[in-house]
C-alpha cells in the first residue's frame, strides 16, 4: 500500500467520475491532435497542389533593353545584344543547396514561325515538365508524346483551321496535331507547342532556351534565398521570384495553421475547465476523506501528492486515448477535405506531445484543487470529531 | 511523569456575536497504560478536548505534552508525523474510505511510511486477526456490518502500534450486543498495555474505564482518580 494504491483504487472504484474526468481532457486533446494532424497533412496537400500550380521563379536572359518610352507614349523597345540561356547550364540548378525544394524546372524556347501562310508564335517545351507545371491546361486530345507531335492553343487552332489529327507542315518538318488546349484566356491560346529539341532546330536556336520557369516548393524555405542560389550558379541571367505567388501561398498556409491553433486552444481551454471543475467537485466531495487522511498522519504534501497523482493517471490515459481518437477522427475526416491521396502520419512526436499536453493541462487544472485539499482543516473536515 | 499532560488548556470559539468557551483552564495528567473515559453532556467540551489531543485543532492557549513532546510547538507537517507515529484514531462513524477494502483501509496509515510492501500487508493482516476479521479482509466497507466496520477502524488505529489510542463514541452507532463486543476488545487491548482515551456519553460502558473524567462547561466536574473507589471499611 502506497499513495499510488489509494489513487488508483479511488479512480478504479469511482468509474463515472473517472470517465467524466478522462472525457473532459480527452475531447480537448483529441481536438488538438485532430487539428494538428489535419493541418500537417493538409499543408502537405496544399503544398503539393501549389507546387503544381505554376512557377514561382522565372529565369530570363539578361539583355540590355533600351526602352523607348517618352511622355507616356511607348515606342517599343530595342533589344541590344540579347543573350540566350544555354540549355546545358540548367543542370547546375540541381546542384544548389535547396535543390530538394525544386519541384520542376521547365525550360522553353520561343519564336515566330510561318505556318499555313500566317506568322504564329511557337513554343518548344519539355513536355513532361511543362504539362506537370501547367495543371490548368485542359488538352482536348493528347498532350505531347513524340517529337513530331503538336499541341495548339484554342485561338491559333481556330485561326489556322486546325482539327485533331491534322498534319501540319512547319519549316519543312511535318507535325501531327495531337491536342488542342481548351481556352485559357491567356497568351497560351495563341501558341503552338512542340517539343524542345525540334523547336530549337526550327528556330535555329540549338542548345539555348528563351525562358525557364521554376517551381519551388516552399512551405517554409525563403524563395528569395533560392533565387540567390540560382543566380550564383547561373551568372549572366536574370533570376526573379514572382513574389505575388510566393506570398499568397505562404499566406494561405499560415492562415490555415493559425485558425487550427486558435480552435485547438479554445477546445483545450474548455477541457481544462472541465478537469478543474470535476477535480474541484471531487475535492469538495472528499473533504471528509481528506480529513481522515490528515488525522491518520498524512502530511499536507501527501494529500497534494495524492490528488496530483490521480490527475496524472487521468492525464496520461486521456493523453493516449486523445491521441488515438484524434488520429481516428483525422482518418475519417481527411477524405472529406481533399480529393488527393494523402497518407496520414503516425508521428511519435505528436503522440508524445499529446500526452505531455494532457499532463500539463491536467496538472495545472488540478493544482488549485490539490492545494485547497491540502489546506483543509482536518477538524472542519471531520465534523463528527 | 505522566504520558499525556494537558496544561492550562483554553479553547474559545469566536463567532461574530459572541465567544463560546469550549475548554476553560483544563489541567489533566494521564499515565501510560490507562483506559480513560471522558464523559459529560453534549457541549461540555469533550469532543474539543479529543481534537486538541489529536493534534487536529489549536488550543487558544495552554500546552499539550505527549511523551514530553509539545504538540502545538510543532509545525503542521511535523504534527502530521506525530499523529502517524503516536496516535491511533477510532472515529464515531468509523470513517472508513469507501473505495478501499478492509485490508487497504487498515494499511492506510502505513501508506506514507517507508516500509516494504510485504511487511505493511503482513502487519495489516495481523491486526485484522487481532480484531477477529481475518475472514473479511477483501471486502469493501459497504459489504461489512456496523460491528465489522468498527473492528476495521480499530485495526486501522492499531496498525502503526501507536502508544496512544483516541476513540470518539466508538459505540455510538452500534447495538448493545455489538457495543459490548467492541468494548471487550478495547478492554483486552488495554490489558495488553495500550493507553486509550475514549470520549463517550454512554453511561453503560463506564465500568470498562480505569478512570473517568466528567467534563462540564469546559472544566473537569469530577475525576475518579481524585475520588478513590470506596474501600470497604473494616469492622
Amino acid at each position: 500500500m502506497r499513495l499510488e494504491t489509494i489513487a488508483i483504487n479511488n479512480l478504479r472504484r469511482r468509474k463515472s467520475r473517472l470517465a467524466f474526468l478522462i472525457a473532459g481532457l480527452l475531447i480537448g486533446i483529441a481536438t488538438v491532435v485532430t487539428l494538428i494532424s489535419l493541418s500537417t497533412t493538409l499543408t502537405e496537400d496544399i503544398q503539393i497542389k501549389m507546387e503544381n500550380y505554376g512557377a514561382n521563379i522565372l529565369i530570363t536572359p539578361q539583355s540590355d533593353d533600351l526602352s523607348l518610352n517618352y511622355g507616356g507614349i511607348n515606342l517599343g523597345g530595342v533589344s541590344l545584344d540579347p543573350q540566350e540561356i544555354r540549355e546545358a547550364d540548367l543542370s547546375k540548378i540541381s546542384g544548389i543547396r535547396n535543390s530538394r525544394n525544386i519541384a520542376a524546372v521547365a525550360p522553353k524556347v520561343l519564336g515566330a514561325l510561318e505556318v499555313r501562310g500566317q506568322r504564329v508564335m511557337m513554343m518548344g517545351v519539355d513536355p513532361e515538365k511543362e504539362f506537370q507545371l501547367k495543371k490548368w491546361w485542359k488538352v482536348n486530345g493528347l498532350p505531347l508524346k513524340n517529337e513530331y507531335d503538336l499541341v495548339a492553343g484554342a485561338e491559333v487552332a481556330a485561326k489556322l483551321g486546325l482539327v485533331l489529327g491534322d498534319s501540319v507542315e512547319i519549316g519543312g518538318e511535318t507535325f501531327t496535331l495531337t491536342g488542342i488546349l481548351a481556352n485559357t484566356g491567356s497568351q497560351d491560346d495563341q501558341i503552338l507547342i512542340a517539343s524542345l529539341p525540334v523547336t530549337q532546330r526550327l528556330l535555329g536556336k540549338e542548345g539555348t532556351v528563351s525562358l525557364v520557369e521554376v517551381a519551388a516548393l516552399c512551405g517554409d524555405c525563403p524563395v528569395s534565398e533560392m533565387v540567390t542560389q540560382i543566380s550564383e550558379v547561373l551568372p549572366g541571367v536574370n533570376v526573379s521570384a514572382i513574389q505575388q505567388v510566393v506570398k499568397t501561398r505562404m499566406h494561405a498556409l499560415d492562415q490555415f495553421r493559425n485558425f487550427s491553433l486558435a480552435v485547438a486552444a479554445v477546445v483545450l481551454l474548455i477541457g481544462a475547465l472541465v478537469v478543474f471543475v470535476t477535480m474541484m467537485g471531487s475535492v469538495n466531495e472528499r473533504t471528509r476523506e481528506i480529513g481522515i487522511f490528515r488525522a491518520l498522519g498524512f502530511r499536507r504534501s501527501h494529500i497534494m501528492h495524492l490528488i496530483l497523482l490521480e490527475s496524472t493517471v487521468v492525464s496520461i490515459v486521456a493523453g493516449i486515448l486523445g491521441f488515438l481518437v484524434g488520429m481516428g477522427v483525422t482518418y475519417l475526416v481527411l477524405p472529406l477535405m481533399t480529393e488527393n491521396e494523402v497518407s496520414m502520419h503516425w508521428d511519435p512526436l505528436l503522440a508524445g506531445g499529446a500526452v505531455l499536453l494532457a499532463l500539463l493541462v491536467g496538472a495545472s487544472a488540478s493544482f488549485y484543487p490539490a492545494l485547497k485539499a491540502s489546506r483543509l482543516d482536518p477538524t472542519e473536515a471531520l465534523r463528527a470529531l | 511523569m505522566p504520558f499525556v499532560h494537558l496544561k492550562q488548556l483554553d479553547k474559545h470559539y469566536e463567532s461574530d456575536a459572541d465567544c463560546v468557551i469550549a475548554l476553560d483552564k483544563l489541567e489533566l495528567a494521564i499515565e501510560e497504560g490507562c483506559f480513560l473515559g471522558v464523559m459529560g453532556p453534549s457541549g461540555s467540551g469533550k469532543s474539543t478536548l479529543l481534537s486538541i489531543l489529536g493534534g487536529l485543532c489549536h488550543p487558544t492557549s495552554g500546552k499539550v505534552l505527549v511523551d514530553d513532546i509539545d504538540l502545538y510547538g510543532l509545525n503542521s507537517e511535523k504534527r502530521a508525523d506525530f499523529r502517524r507515529e503516536y496516535l491511533g484514531f477510532v472515529f464515531q462513524s468509523f470513517n472508513l474510505i469507501p473505495y478501499l477494502t478492509a485490508l487497504e483501509n487498515v494499511m492506510l496509515p502505513l501508506a506514507v511510511k517507508k516500509m516494504p510492501g510485504a511487511e505493511k500487508k503482513q502487519r495489516a493482516v495481523e491486526v485484522l486477526g487481532r480484531v477477529g476479521l481475518s475472514h473479511r479482509i477483501g471486502h469493501l466497507p459497504n459489504q461489512l456490518s456496523g460491528g465489522e466496520q468498527e473492528r476495521v477502524a480499530i485495526a486501522r488505529a492499531l496498525v502503526n502500534e501507536p502508544p496512544l489510542i483516541l476513540a470518539d463514541e466508538p459505540t455510538g452507532s452500534l447495538d448493545i450486543a455489538t457495543s459490548r463486543e467492541i468494548m471487550d476488545l478495547f478492554k483486552q487491548l488495554n490489558q495488553e498495555g495500550q493507553t486509550i482515551i475514549m470520549v463517550t456519553h454512554n453511561d453503560e460502558i463506564r465500568p470498562y474505564f480505569d478512570r473517568t473524567v466528567v467534563l462540564r462547561d469546559g472544566a473537569i466536574d469530577s475525576d475518579s482518580a481524585r475520588t478513590p473507589k470506596a474501600v470497604p471499611q473494616a469492622g
